[in-house]
């Protein structure tokens, strides 16, 4: 195949896309957009939520979304315009001269069918490769995206490997067709920040080696900063601004990107979090010691999967404690242990310094009302069946005894507080926003007046400038209230512009923990570290001198796993120790007051 | 220069939304609900079913003959053709084929809506009983469920209606229970569907009693689709009692019905003489059917979207 250089693939020109109204009329959608991608070239499409970004990057499928089409101007992939073909016309180009790649990975793969075969498929299908040569081709792709054991991974089923791994097959998938132009949309929004440097470093490098170009969509400026070759800015199915990756991420002239850089999560950094030096020594508002906990049941009257061990977290009045650590490391069964939706196996709860019960059921109503659970997703945790009114009235009425005018009155002020307009208390909530939603999710929690406010994940769902002001919201309530907050993420930023104290865990254990600014500054945890090291900066070049270093070369590739000897990070540890870190349990280490290391080595080998 | 007033010039054009803090993602999900408005073919079905509905309450009304009378007492001949005073013809019997529609309709309609009533008032409380009990309960249910489910319908109809014997009541019991079973299932399955919801487990965080959360959290969002199911059902049990009756185990002679009274007539086509005796009834039983179905597909599709966003 002639594959020059420069060689334009896929080009927009003036390109329009249109909804479809129920009342026949048409409302653009896209607005008249020009881009062009070259061969070997990356090209990022940058933007909020609803901005048509993916909207665009469907087009070089010659695809519009159900209720959408095309209204004007050209999409030209190899200099054909795909907008005018029919499905027919556009099969040769589907899967073989274009690929598509989707954000959920585990979606993409159909669960029943060995892995090798759909990444296969395609190819195998156009009659572009014979079977033999696509496994061979597939092979290749397994050794260049660094996957383990890539002569035998192709036979296992989607499940068997990890979502990392899931996304990288599924890159594979594209791939394997040796397809003109790949369209990657968000992929690696929903993972770990240590997953998403690996995907991103393996997709980086076999779009080079490939000499494919790529459509890449994605919010996330960090992310664009390190794989794209140009970025195009859009707002509202515009282009706002367009332009090689160093001058817009280091000189960006728009006012609209210049707000996207400044939704940039900050980096975690020492210094943030208010040190806790009142004099008023109460006892925590809510303290578990020693807790035990796992899921399902044992032979031995032991948990069969034990998640959390030996956990010791107190919260104290007002503060804002931030539990991090990648999925499944335990963080949400600590929150259902403190609900009560988990009792556990061992160790107890306190609350105000008294001692409760770990079953939700024989708690009382005055310590249920003390603590309150704000759910990750807003869309499941509110009764689609109930009117907000009735959302939150519940509480004010259960546990406050409110009726009638008072309770009106109340609700009135809840919604004030969470910034809705009272006109939403008679609607329902699939009438509301994602961001509405969480806001009456928070309302609900509120509304209780309780102690302490568990919060799950509450903007992980949330587009990024959404969830930031849920961020600021709960900044505001805080202030406000008085309610101590334990907060839940695995986005270490979020956490760190939030939180008073900080606790990481790693695979069901406490690897650190203490403020917030002695925990994000030396000396670390070696899996604190890691986890700072792996939130990536918005500048040119960061992703390659990350993974040069030899903490995430140790940390990344490697997966959470629960052991019940020895430290549980010794997999992925750049300072483990054989035969120390593996076999016993860490020692707790106090570097100073309230902050506590659990490792092997000393606090001097961790600065 | 030019690109920079252009530049300028955009600026005015689209700072004023996004300061204003409006996004696509702040728009909600959907609009504030819209009433429902029935298709054309929603219309027909509607039409259809109220027609059948209607007759069925005042039929032995407004019906011109008695259920049993003859129409020509003096020229008394089976199977005679459409004519002034008998606009379907006569029966086997020689009795008023229209009026043994009308009554008939509303012993079939009455039958299987009294029948699907009670399949749904069994099939609901114990399908969403197993679904929130514990495993046991749910075990010795959903077993006790698949037991009567491997059964076929009408053979188990054809053992109870025999061996008990045949009367309205038993119908309506036989046909109820029969029923249950297909509609336990589904219940069960939506109640732990809703079950592991969090605004259930919401509930239970908040403390709130087992009533409350099987009538406030779970019921409502459980009626919808059972709702839609309830005119698929219908149909079935329609079926079923005809098929019975047809079968001569169903509502018995001189009673009409419009199984039976396809049975009786049969003899119409054996002998050619006329086709109206059989086609009157079987093609009530087909219109009501087919109506309701349309109806059905027309409400759970303006639902459909938003039901399966609320689940």
């Amino acid at each position: 195949m002639a594959r020059q250089q420069d060689e334009v693939v896929f080009e927009t020109r003036d390109l329009k896309i249109n909804a479809l109204r129920d009342d026949g009329t048409e409302l653009p959608i896209v607005k008249g957009v020009d881009f062009k991608v070259r061969r070997g070239e990356v090209v990022a499409l940058i933007g909020e939520s609803g901005s048509g970004k993916t909207t665009i990057s469907l087009s070089s499928l010659g695809y519009c979304k159900p209720g959408l089409k095309f209204a004007g101007g050209e999409a030209l992939l190899l200099g054909n315009n795909v907008t005018e073909m029919s499905t027919e016309d556009l099969r040769p180009y589907r899967g073989e001269k274009v690929a598509y790649l989707a954000q959920s990975a585990a979606a993409t793969f159909n669960p029943s069918l060995r892995i090798n075969e759909q990444v296969t498929e395609a190819p195998i299908l156009h009659g572009t490769k014979t079977r033999e040569e696509a496994n061979a081709k597939a092979l290749e792709l397994y050794h260049a995206l660094e996957l383990p054991d890539p002569e035998n991974i192709g036979d296992r089923f989607p499940h068997q490997v990890s979502g990392g791994q899931l996304q990288r097959l599924m890159a594979a998938m594209a791939l394997c067709g040796e397809p003109d132009l790949l369209v990657l949309d968000e992929p690696t929004t929903a993972l770990d920040v240590t997953t998403q440097i690996e995907v991103l470093k393996a997709f980086k490098q076999v779009i080079k080696e490939e000499g494919a170009a790529a459509i890449y969509v994605t919010h996330d400026l960090s992310v664009v900063a390190q794989i794209a070759d140009h970025i195009v800015v859009l707002y509202n199915g515009e282009v706002k601004e367009a332009g090689p990756v160093d001058t817009i991420i280091h000189s960006s002239k728009h006012p609209y990107t210049q707000r996207l850089m400044a939704a940039i999560k900050p980096l975690p950094e020492a210094g943030q979090g208010e040190e806790t030096k009142d004099a008023n020594a109460k006892s925590p508002a809510l303290e578990v010691r020693g807790i035990d906990a796992g899921y399902g049941k044992g032979s031995d009257g032991e948990p069969a999967a034990m998640i959390l061990r030996d956990v010791s977290v107190s919260i104290d009045r007002g503060k804002t404690v931030g539990i991090i650590g990648e999925s499944g490391c335990g963080k949400s069964t600590l929150a259902r242990v403190f609900a009560g939706l988990l009792p556990p196996v061992r160790g107890d709860i306190f609350l105000d310094g008294d001692k409760m019960n770990g079953d939700l059921g024989s708690r009382p109503r005055q310590q249920l009302q003390k603590i309150q659970f704000v759910y990750q997703m807003a869309d499941t945790a509110l009764n689609p069946r109930q009117r907000i009114r009735d959302i939150l009235g519940r509480p004010l009425e259960f546990y406050l005894g409110l009726t009638g005018k008072k309770k009106e009155q109340r609700l009135k002020q809840l919604l004030d507080m969470v910034e809705l307009p009272y006109a939403f208390a008679g609607r329902y909530p699939h009438e509301l926003s994602g961001g509405q939603k969480q806001r009456v999710n928070l309302a609900r929690a509120l509304a209780a007046e309780p102690e302490v406010v568990l919060c799950d994940e509450v903007t992980s769902a949330l587009d990024t400038i959404v969830g930031a002001n849920v961020i600021e919201l709960l900044k505001s309530l805080r202030a406000e209230t008085g309610v101590s907050f334990v907060f839940i993420s695995h986005d270490l930023s979020t956490v760190a512009s939030f939180a008073d104290e900080i606790v990481v865990l790693y695979a069901g254990r406490v690897a650190e923990q203490g403020l917030t600014d002695k925990v994000l500054s030396a000396p670390n945890h070696p899996y604190t570290k890691l986890l700072m090291s792996s939130v990536p900066e918005a500048r040119v070049g960061w992703l390659e001198e990350t993974i040069g270093t030899k903490e995430s070369s140790a940390g990344i590739g490697g997966g959470v796993t629960m052991t019940d000897t020895g430290c549980p990070f010794f997999n992925r540890c750049p300072l483990a120790i054989p035969g120390t870190c593996d076999v016993t349990s860490p020692p707790k280490r106090m570097p100073s007051e309230k902050h506590v290391i659990e490792c092997h080595r000393e606090i001097s080998e961790l600065t | 220069m030019n690109s920079k007033t252009r530049q300028v010039k955009n600026q005015d054009h689209f700072v004023a939304p996004y300061d204003a803090g409006v996004s696509f993602d702040e728009l909600p999900d959907s609009a504030p609900s819209s009433r429902y408005k029935p298709s054309p073919t929603g219309w027909i079905g509607m039409a259809i079913v109220g027609f059948w509905v209607t007759i069925a309450i005042t039929g032995p009304f407004i019906a011109p003959y008695g259920e049993n009378d003859l129409p020509f007492p003096d020229a008394y001949s089976e199977f005679q053709l459409p004519q002034p005073g008998a606009w379907l013809g006569t029966d086997v019997s020689d009795r008023d084929i229209l009026s043994r529609l009308m009554y008939g309709a509303g012993r079939t309609i009455g039958i299987s809506f009294a029948a699907t009533i009670l399949a749904y008032m069994i099939g609901v409380v114990l399908g969403i009983g197993a679904a929130i009990s514990g495993p046991k309960v749910d075990m010795v249910l959903s077993r006790i469920n698949d037991a009567f489910l491997s059964l076929p319908t009408i053979m188990l109809g054809l053992v109870v209606v025999a061996a008990l014997g045949s009367s309205i009541p038993l119908l309506i019991c036989t046909a109820g229970v029969i029923y249950a079973t297909v509609i336990f299932r589904l219940a069960r399955a939506l109640g732990q569907e809703i079950m592991v919801m969090d605004f259930v487990e919401a509930a239970k965080v908040r403390g709130e009693g087992r009533w409350w959360i099987i009538t406030r959290e779970i019921w409502p969002n459980a009626a919808m689709p059972l709702m839609t199911d309830f005119g698929l059902r219908l149909i079935y049990v329609i079926l079923f009692i005809s098929s019975l009756s047809f079968l001569g185990l169903g509502v018995q002679p001189p009673q009409a019905d419009w199984g039976s009274m396809v049975r009786e007539n049969l003899g119409a086509l054996q002998y050619g003489v006329s086709i109206i005796p059989v086609i009157a009834p079987a093609l009530s039983i087909a219109t009501l059917t087919v109506a309701i179905n349309l109806v059905v597909d027309d409400v759970s599709a303006h639902s459909g979207g938003k039901l399966s966003k609320r689940l």
